[in-house]
């Protein structure tokens, strides 16, 4: 019987059996940033401890950078206060910093990867619960707070249970206009908020094989919203073609060696799974939620469920969800009228996110009602972007074109919802009050998803505005 | 170990920790004075709409156990959740089910949740909001909550258990026991140590 990708990686970074039963697993990689973190460095300095091992850590600035220019010090005295914070403690603790002026910063579970600082077999780690995202790589990456921060600064370790395997197999082929983000939302749906909890999922089959890097951080990325800690791709073609040339990746005849490792550490064709589940992918639509978590989401073309319809556990949160969302039980969900599009996040804030929201902006106008935002995940993508003329795209349709950070997925930096404002979002959570007022109401669906929503002021079927293929 | 107290009962399934602290309190280089934030925006919302939070009842104020639903505390990893219930006074939470993150970070406080049956998670929720006076004990030795008059068995990973009776939940000191062994692991890495020449 083989082993799946995760027993390999796990059982490698086995130090040993702590007394609880748990396991001590040493983390290859710690990423680092500015709300997690200053806590943990301040409780290493209370124990009088250092950073165990400075050179597998790495730091960036995200949630806070304001997006409109980000000239020192910050007007927001707090968030300058975490921003010196960070660079004291990288300072003081010998850990490298991606800054504003590295010209590398951006979202952490963006510019990892771009680093080719993730890569196949690692163990991750960061204060982040997205930093699933880097499994895409074929890296067992979790989330943790900031007492397993400090943990990790301090030991490079985590006491951490084993989690079960759950593959999921998407078969078929997608339809033009459906894209990860769709198919993660339906994965969602169907296993539930709190399906994962306890497995780390394995995205696997003909959809997936064919997915490019930037795809598979979207579909791995939002593991944690179905309750999975971590979620992985097993490394091929694809992720080596990707790590190639990369800053922090191997070069040279090293590159052929970490290769053939790469591969060896994926998981093999008899490796048995707790569990097994079947996604057709064929049969997939645009999707949009119209709830509070992410997994209360319909396909583009349906309607807004009614309480009475849910099962009996879950009527009473359709209920409460459609109250907060103001949507009508039983109406359709395209044509509901958004007042803001948010195009960024570490779920789709990438070049190809960019290129996709682009394709449907072009020639066309935001609708007068509507705000819209163009954040890149990082720097680098923001700079490529430009390369490629997607700014000009973006800015003659209306849109904001910002610098990069976490931005509007979240209420951390001056981007914000305000009031009721109803935001067409390509972020990860649709929670009360995520995206910065407390009232505020967010549908999660696919960049050229928000891109279509943008121009026709509602949520609308970016089937219908794509160019035709070979157009 | 058995922690024992009043007790606060909030209703509703998956609560993430966007709802037990906003984003924007997150906006600090230290985790002091959250536990006045906690539930900030549901208790505000409540009070416009005159549904009072439980949070904002005085007969819960000194209460010590949190009584919850499915999946609580899903979401994002912030700690800042749990401090900032651990700072209110929460030292023991009993619900149907909780995020994987949010029950690390608990532990990692010395805050252990405890697993109920559904049925049993109403029938705790009733007593206690019928009597807020009512004592509540969650026996991790036993593995027994009582509340009044009703008891209930409760489930909890048996590592996190050993590690509550042990003592050990803050984990630093178990792994800094022995920085040699973890260098020795690290040097085991192929990424570390170098990549394998291939086979053959």
């Amino acid at each position: 019987m083989g082993a799946t990708l995760l027993r390999k990686v796990w059982d490698l970074h086995t130090v040993r059996r702590l007394p609880t039963g748990q396991t001590q697993l040493l983390i290859g990689l710690h990423l680092v940033h500015e709300v997690t973190s200053p806590q943990a460095f301040d409780m290493l300095r209370l124990r009088g401890q250092r950073v165990a091992f400075p050179d597998r850590t790495f730091a960036t600035v995200d949630h806070i950078v304001p997006t409109d220019g980000q000239p020192r010090p910050f007007a927001d005295d707090m968030a300058e206060q975490m921003m010196a914070a960070l660079e004291r403690n990288c300072r003081e603790f010998g850990v490298p910093l991606f800054g504003l002026d590295s010209g590398d910063q951006g979202i952490v579970h963006v510019i990892g990867p771009e680093l080719g600082l993730t890569q196949p077999g690692m163990t991750i780690a960061c204060g982040d619960s997205h930093t699933s995202t880097h499994g895409a790589f074929g890296a067992v990456a979790f989330g943790i707070g900031t007492s397993q921060v400090r943990d990790v600064l301090a030991s490079q370790c985590l006491a951490m249970d084993p989690l079960n395997v759950r593959r999921i197999n998407v078969g078929g082929v997608l339809d033009r206009g459906v894209y990860a983000k769709d198919v993660i939302l339906a994965i969602i749906r169907a296993l539930g908020v709190q399906g994962g909890v306890g497995f780390a999922y394995e995205y696997a089959g003909p959809v997936v094989e064919r997915m490019t890097m930037d795809e598979r951080m979207t579909l791995c990325n939002m593991s944690i919203e179905g309750g999975a800690r971590a979620g992985y791709v097993n490394p091929d073609a694809t992720t080596l073609a990707y790590l190639k040339g990369r800053r922090f990746a191997p070069a040279g005849e090293d590159f052929e060696r970490a290769a053939a490792w790469w591969r060896s550490i994926a998981s093999d064709a008899d490796a048995a799974y707790d569990d097994e589940v079947r996604v057709d992918g064929s049969g997939l639509r645009p999707m949009v939620t119209w709830g509070t978590n992410p997994g209360q989401s319909a396909a583009v073309d349906e309607r807004v469920p009614r309480p009475a319809d849910a099962a009996d556990g879950d009527r009473a949160a359709v209920a409460d969800a459609l109250a907060y969302m103001g949507l009508e039980a039983g109406a359709p969900i395209a044509g509901t009228k958004v007042d803001v599009a948010f195009i960024g996040s570490c779920t789709n804030g990438r070049l190809s996110d960019l290129q996709e929201a682009a394709r449907v902006v072009r020639g066309r106008r935001v609708a007068a009602h509507v705000r819209g935002l163009v954040v890149p995940g990082s720097k680098r993508v923001r700079e490529a972007a430009e390369r490629e003329g997607l700014h000009e795209v973006f800015r003659e349709a209306g849109f904001e074109w910002r610098q990069a950070g976490c931005s509007m997925c979240l209420a951390m930096n001056p981007d914000r919802l305000e009031g009721r404002d109803l935001c067409a979002s390509s972020s990860n959570r649709n929670f009360k009050g995520r995206q910065g007022s407390p009232a505020g109401r967010t549908l999660l669906m696919s960049p050229a998803m928000v891109a279509a929503a943008a121009v026709a002021g509602e949520v609308t079927d970016v089937r219908r505005l794509l160019p035709q293929e070979g157009a | 170990m058995t922690i024992t107290g009043r007790a606060v009962a909030l209703r509703g399934e998956d609560i993430d920790t966007d709802r037990i602290m906003p984003a924007r309190f997150l906006r600090a280089v230290s985790f002091d004075g959250l536990e006045a934030h906690v539930f900030e925006d549901d208790r505000l919302a409540g009070a416009a709409a005159g549904d009072r939070h439980p949070f904002d009842d005085p007969a819960r104020a000194g209460a010590s156990v949190l009584l919850v639903n499915r999946n609580f505390g899903c979401g994002s990893s912030r700690e800042h959740a749990p401090q900032a219930l651990a700072r209110w006074g929460v030292r023991a939470i009993v619900g149907e089910s909780f995020a994987e993150i949010f029950f690390s970070n608990a532990t990692a406080l010395g805050v252990p949740c405890v697993a109920v049956g559904p049925g049993d998670a109403q029938a705790l929720m009733s007593e206690v909001e019928r009597d807020p006076a009512a004592t509540v004990s969650v026996d991790l030795e036993a593995m027994i909550v009582r509340a009044g008059g009703c008891e209930a068995a409760c489930r909890m990973p048996p590592a996190a258990r050993r590690a509550f009776l042990a003592g050990t939940w803050d984990a630093t000191a178990l792994l800094t026991a022995d920085l040699d062994a973890v260098r020795a692991a690290a040097a085991r890495l192929p990424y570390i140590a170098g990549f394998p020449a291939p086979r053959g």
